[in-house]
């Protein structure tokens, strides 16, 4: 028999899936980016127009997730660095709790920035 | 009166909970609520126990979801909606109904070399081990594993890799790596660095969350990573 999402459902278990899910969306994300700083080998006006497109609304909103996705898969990442390569602390948990505090802390910061 | 609706698996593998009314009564264990249905309901169910008091390891099966130790999980800890699914520990074979078969679970302890090995005869003298020393302290933090397999049944990582050798083994050649008078610990350590070693958690901490002796496996498994790495760079990791 096999565990469902009762026998998951804890705070660490989240934060395992919040740092797969976040890693996988950005390596989706890359080709894009990818493609976005191609423009400028079309020249400057290329790039610009791209840019400017940019600023719409909701390019912005995309952004601030992409921001909150990758400050929790890095804080995510450092918590687990954290866990394995220093002497071990019965305070994981608060650990884990703040690796969210900052991602949630750097996404609203750009959120801020771009209002 | 009240009365507990209680839904047991019956069967191996492929079967189906069977519902009971049981009387709730105070102080009410889940283990004593198994043993009710055995004994005044249905003589057929077959479970396991032992000492009843937290110390054989025998009893842990899944209450509503998780991995427990029902002889220290009283009713009103998991039972506040009126009904208590119970059900094998997860990732063991099922020999019958609330029995699963631990012998993969065991057998792994002895591939990751869970067995003492000493270098002394009775002959010598007794090893003098400080309390306070710090390989003491990481042993003891470790050394109180019952065995029950509760950590093994809420770890996803022994679903997805049948031959990962589970939280228990690996926590238990922890506290032989740090065990000042124990000889194997290069054999041990190249035990527990393969494919199906320490390497293979994934650190969702189920173990430590669901450790009904609140070890942290996660740190042993961690303490495991650094030992083989440290070997590794050393050229020391040999092949056991």
């Amino acid at each position: 028999m096999k565990n469902d999402f009762r026998a998951r459902n804890h705070p660490a278990y989240w934060a395992f899936i919040v740092h797969r899910a976040s890693g996988v969306l950005l390596a989706a994300f890359l080709p894009l980016h990818f493609w976005a700083l191609g423009q400028a080998l079309h020249g400057e006006a290329k790039l610009e127009t791209f840019l400017r497109w940019t600023d719409q609304p909701l390019v912005k909103l995309c952004e601030t997730m992409l921001v909150l996705l990758l400050a929790a898969h890095m804080t995510g990442g450092v918590r687990l660095l954290a866990l394995e390569f220093l002497a071990w602390r019965d305070w994981q948990k608060s650990l884990l709790a703040a690796a969210a505090g900052v991602a949630l802390a750097a996404g609203l910061a750009f959120l801020l920035n771009v209002v | 009166m009240s009365t507990l609706c209680v839904a047991v698996w019956r069967g191996q593998e492929s079967g189906r909970f069977q519902e009971f009314d049981v009387p709730r009564r105070e102080s009410q264990t889940v283990l004593d609520v198994v043993t009710y249905i055995q004994r005044s309901l249905d003589p057929t169910l077959a479970y396991r126990f032992a000492c009843r008091v937290g110390m054989c390891g025998s009893c842990a099966m899944t209450v509503n979801g998780r991995a427990r130790w029902t002889c220290r999980t009283h009713v009103d800890k998991v039972g506040e909606s009126g009904r208590l699914e119970i059900a094998p520990l997860h990732n063991l074979p099922v020999v019958r109904d609330l029995v699963t078969d631990m012998t993969d679970f065991f057998d792994k302890w002895a591939r990751a070399r869970g067995q003492f090995q000493g270098g002394t005869t009775r002959k010598d003298e007794f090893a003098r081990v400080a309390p306070d020393s710090p390989a003491r302290r990481l042993a003891d933090a470790a050394i109180e594993c019952i065995g029950c397999g509760v950590c093994y049944s809420a770890c996803d990582v022994v679903a997805w890799n049948p031959a990962y050798l589970g939280p228990a083994a690996l926590n238990r050649a922890w506290t032989l790596m740090n065990d000042a008078r124990d000889t194997g610990n290069r054999a041990r350590l190249a035990a527990v660095a393969g494919d199906a070693g320490c390497h293979a958690c994934h650190t969702h901490m189920s173990c430590s969350e669901r450790c009904p002796k609140q070890i942290a496996p996660t740190a042993s498994i961690a303490g495991l990573k650094r030992a083989t790495i440290a070997a590794a760079l050393r050229g020391d990791l040999g092949d056991g």
